[in-house]
């Protein structure tokens, strides 16, 4: 059985909580460590490169732990009027890096809500159809089919279609997590529900039906610990898989809409051509997702190896 | 022979299901195309009411959907507003372009991945083996949507193959057509290939430690021989399942490459209708995607069937 003692020591998992550590406090105190607001504009720079603008005429050096205008702190600025653009701007002059880290706030969340969504849903049904068996785990089963007949993305996009078009930007992240998540759970229900079937074979389990436990303790207290290891392997793999949907919806302009920004709709502007030519730095959403999903991937390996290795 | 016809019977009540569902959620959806017409002040509210009428879009769900399955069984398959013509001609031609895509990048991902895994087991523990590893974990790392921009960015950049469209405009031809394939399909076959040679090289590996194997190995066969003739057709089982469920996958992925390359496929079809409140046209759209994933599962089931003779008398 899989323990967490087993998994820590690996270097190749140290090495991608660490990383994945780093990119989610990033972007939890993206409040502090961007310079601008997300959605603040300044007209005079448009696309403007990396770099400091407005410091032709004198210098400007960055300054350390400066207030904003509101009184907040940022961990880096420039003094008005120039500004500091560490990743570029885009049309409209607002800081790349600022919207980077913003959004990935939004990316991030979708990713990791729509995960334990599904494998809140996917467990639940799957944990129940294992473990009651009969017309139930027929029910689940058939269920599940019609969501798996459908490629991902169609069904995403199928779900996606029957509702709202329009969302207001604060309730976006609910909403698509809500939408990606559900329509996830089949495979995780799938996983569950075999590891569940052997499971309520064991002898411990029988020997608790036989003290008298209830169905709910033994779901909570046998069931649920043989099921973590495949949940957590799930999660792994759901949350990158998750993160790229939520990009991929607010891409197409299906998702998170502006002002609010998300690694998606940042990366529409590069649906024109003279943006992806000339504005390398636009592209900066899609390279920031590259140490994320190696960082989800390479625990997966982990976690796929220690289980195929358990005794 | 029963077996397949139980398999094709089972398919064909997955569509239907398919279909019944999203039905129901056609029922949930708030607005329609023609709810969307009421704001325009040039259309007067009798036209859109006997608009409506025709299109029968106030009856009740098992009402439209009997109506949409006796059209789908004239071969229609609903109607499309935004285009005012049957959706099922509308969404073949667009299939026709996306299947074009998939099956090529599935072809040459498979031909690609099968000689590369088989490379990677027989150097296991190598640096060729090592280094593959890490391309692969690298390649499966980045996203499909930097790949294509990657690649499109590359085009543009360079001039050297056309940026987006299927044909140029006044040329044609197979090599027109070839030439504007090149990046769609080098973004799905980079996209899908380190997955694929992951799979093909476990298997591999795993009947390399077998006792024929060294047997054969003992005979004197040759290395590329053992590899091709002896390793691979018995590695072949969980691949060949493999292969049924890449289909769904490179679908998935041809979605957004090609709303990105601007190849005129499902996808952007699929986006623009989704926008319009089309929704026929999503359904029919959704549906074929269903109707391949599950042809592509069947195939694999038969060549299965074909290929191991124990699955035959099971």
């Amino acid at each position: 059985m899989w323990r967490i003692r087993e998994f820590v020591p690996r270097k190749a998992a140290v090495a991608a909580l660490a990383l994945l550590g780093a990119v989610h406090a990033a972007v939890l105190l993206a409040g502090y460590l961007a310079p601008y607001h997300p959605a603040e504009q300044d007209r005079r720079y448009p696309y403007a490169p990396p770099g400091i603008a407005g410091c032709e005429e004198r210098a400007c050096p960055v300054r350390w732990f400066v207030r904003d205008d509101e009184g907040r702190l940022h961990l880096f600025g420039v003094d008005a009027p120039a500004r500091i653009f560490v990743l570029g701007s885009d049309q409209y002059g607002r800081d790349q890096f600022s919207r980077l880290l913003h959004g990935g706030r939004i990316s991030l969340a979708a990713g990791l809500l729509a995960a334990a969504l599904s494998l809140g849903a996917g467990w639940v049904a799957g944990a129940l159809a294992g473990y009651r068996g009969g017309r139930l785990d027929a029910a689940v089963m058939r269920a599940s089919e019609f969501f798996l007949a459908l490629p991902w993305l169609y069904l995403l996009f199928a779900l996606r279609a029957f509702l709202p078009l329009d969302v207001a930007p604060e309730r976006a992240l609910l909403f698509l997590a809500a939408v990606i998540g559900l329509a996830g759970w089949a495979r995780p229900a799938r996983l569950v529900r075999g590891v569940a079937l052997s499971a309520k074979e064991r002898g411990y389990v029988v020997a608790a039906r036989g003290f008298g436990a209830s169905h709910a303790h033994i779901l909570r207290r046998h069931v649920l610990p043989q099921t973590m290891a495949v949940a957590l392997t799930q999660a792994t793999l759901l949350v990158p898989q998750y993160i790229l949907a939520e990009v991929t919806l607010s891409f197409l302009g299906l998702g998170v809409g502006e002002p609010v920004p998300s690694w998606g709709n940042m990366l529409a502007a590069l649906s024109h051509y003279h943006v992806l030519v000339s504005y390398w730095w636009m592209a900066a959403p899609a390279l920031a997702m590259v140490p994320v999903f190696l960082g989800y991937l390479s625990l997966a390996g982990v976690l796929l190896e220690s289980r195929e290795s358990a005794p | 022979m029963r077996w397949l016809m139980r398999r094709l019977a089972h398919a064909a009540l997955l569509l239907f299901g398919v279909s019944a569902l999203s039905f129901l959620f056609l029922e949930m959806a708030p607005g329609d195309y023609l709810s969307e017409m009421r704001l325009d002040p040039q259309i007067a509210p009798e036209t859109l009411a006997a608009l409506r009428q025709r299109h029968g879009l106030d009856d009740p769900l098992p009402v439209k959907y009997g109506r949409w399955l006796a059209s789908a069984a004239r071969g229609d398959f609903g109607h499309s507003f935004a285009y005012n013509m049957p959706a099922a001609p509308l969404v073949w031609t667009r299939a026709r372009n996306t299947l074009v895509l998939t099956i090529t990048a599935a072809l040459l991902s498979w031909l690609a991945a099968v000689p590369l895994g088989l490379w990677f087991a027989a150097r296991r523990g190598g640096w060729v083996d090592r280094s593959g590893a890490a391309a692969t974990a690298l390649l499966l790392a980045i996203p499909d949507l930097l790949l294509a921009l990657a690649l499109l960015m590359f085009a543009v950049r360079t001039r050297a193959l056309p940026a987006g469209g299927m044909v140029t405009p006044g040329a044609g031809g197979l090599l027109d057509l070839a030439a504007h394939m090149v990046l769609p399909v080098a973004a799905l076959v980079l996209g899908g290939l380190p997955l694929l040679v992951r799979h093909v090289r476990a298997a591999v590996v795993e009947v390399l430690d077998a006792p024929f194997i060294r047997a054969a190995r003992a005979h004197g066969i040759p290395p590329l021989r053992l590899l091709w003739r002896h390793a691979l057709p018995a590695a072949a089982n969980p691949l060949v399942s493999l292969f049924g469920l890449s289909i769904g996958t490179l679908l998935s992925a041809s979605l957004l490459i090609e709303v990105v390359m601007g190849w005129p496929g499902l996808g952007p079809l699929l986006v623009e209708a989704i926008m319009a409140r089309d929704l026929f046209v999503v359904i029919d759209g959704v549906l074929f995607s269903a109707v391949f994933l599950i042809a592509g599962n069947l195939l694999a089931d038969v060549l299965l069937y074909v290929a191991d003779p124990r699955i035959r008398t099971a």
